[in-house]
């Protein structure tokens, strides 16, 4: 088995992330560590965007924790393949309170990009979008076309289900487009975009 | 062996609960302990703490870090057992300062049947302090409500991370009869 020639998708993640997060501007987005971190920063950095660059597995357990705190707020959670297997138990987690504004986004190249690209558990016969629809998701959308962005984006916006989309994209590294480290900042950013005031 | 636990009633579990929500507490996050199991009984009960059952801690971990980010306070409960899952994910609260309090039942520390529970028993506190969040433990129970108080007011009046440790002590002797 190759290590690295086999692609599991043909979707362009830049493409992709930029054209989503455009058709969501009021989103609050959580994203996980590596690829999707940069992917979402290279569609432009705002505020209500919160960069995982370590902790993983966190991603959609923290959209969880913002859905339940914002209810009228859409969030929205870009993570990897990798990410998402790390914490596959928060999906039991959101499955058991089934939040309506919470959109899980799974940008799956089949591999662990930011470590060499190892080939993940998603190119070995695991189905994400399985495990959300087991854990009682409303919906789950295996995405291998791009044309689907509107119809993701229009759950998002909706704020009347809890889903996952699984966008099947290319195993293709980028440049990297490297958001802010300073987790303090991101945080009290984010919180200031809602109205927190810092201790 | 089947087992029957014995859930005993306790007047410091009730002042837990009247702290939490006193404090603003909105989300309840957990993964069950026998010692837990009143206050989360009373957030089932509640019409604002929403419980938020968690399949290992460290997602809980994740959980109450979004709760703050979307401006609203939460707080963690586990058993001792679960604190060694969390270690890389406290680097979440060290990075971001994220205000943490979590609430933990002790096991393997004492009158102990069960030594599987004892390794990490004994290491609760250290995992804790190696990734710089502050411990607080209470013994007795006349001296629970102070204790969690001050260490839920350490939290989030004073932006700080923070444990409090229940003596296992406090929880009683688990019942062992085989049916």
């Amino acid at each position: 088995m190759s290590q690295n020639n086999y692609q599991h998708g043909t979707i362009n993640r830049r493409e992709f992330v930029k054209e989503l997060v455009d058709l969501c501007p009021e989103a609050l987005i959580v994203t996980g560590l590596g690829s999707p971190s940069y992917d979402v920063f290279a569609a432009g950095d705002r505020p209500e965007n919160f960069y995982l660059w370590g902790a993983m597995g966190a991603a959609a357990a923290m959209g969880l924790g913002i859905a339940i705190a914002q209810p009228e707020k859409s969030v929205l959670v870009i993570t990897g393949d990798g990410e998402m297997l790390m914490g596959l138990g928060s999906l039991a987690a959101i499955g058991a309170q089934k939040p309506k504004n919470l959109t899980i986004v799974v940008l799956d190249n089949g591999h662990y990009a930011e470590t060499g690209m190892q080939r993940s558990h998603t190119s070995l016969g695991v189905e994400l979008t399985g495990v959300a629809s087991a854990c009682g998701f409303d919906w789950t959308l295996a995405v291998r076309n791009p044309v689907d962005v509107s119809q993701i984006a229009k759950q998002v916006n909706a704020k009347n289900s809890v889903g996952l989309a699984n966008i099947f994209i290319e195993a293709i590294e980028y440049p990297k487009a490297l958001p802010p480290r300073d987790g303090s900042f991101i945080k009290n950013r984010f919180r200031g975009h809602l109205g927190f005031e810092p201790f | 062996m089947d087992v029957k636990e014995q859930t005993l009633q306790h007047a410091w579990k009730d002042e837990i609960f009247d702290i939490f929500k006193r404090g603003g507490v909105e989300q309840l996050v957990y993964v069950p302990d026998a010692g837990h199991s009143q206050v989360i009984k009373k957030a089932w009960a509640d019409d604002v703490m929403k419980p938020v059952p968690v399949t290992t801690e460290e997602d809980g971990v994740a959980v109450v870090c979004g709760s703050w980010l979307g401006g609203k306070r939460a707080v963690l409960l586990m058993q001792s057992s679960g604190v060694g899952n969390c270690v890389n994910m406290f680097s979440l609260i060290k990075n971001c300062q994220f205000p943490f309090f979590c609430l933990v039942t002790m096991r393997g520390e004492w009158a102990e049947f069960n030594q599987w529970q004892t390794p990490m028993g004994s290491a609760t506190q250290q995992a804790f302090e190696m990734m710089g969040i502050n411990v607080l433990r209470a013994d007795m129970p006349q001296s629970v409500p102070d204790v969690v108080s001050a260490g839920f007011d350490a939290a989030f009046v004073g932006g700080d991370a923070v444990a409090v440790l229940l003596s296992q002590s406090l929880i009683g002797r688990k019942k062992w009869d085989a049916k």
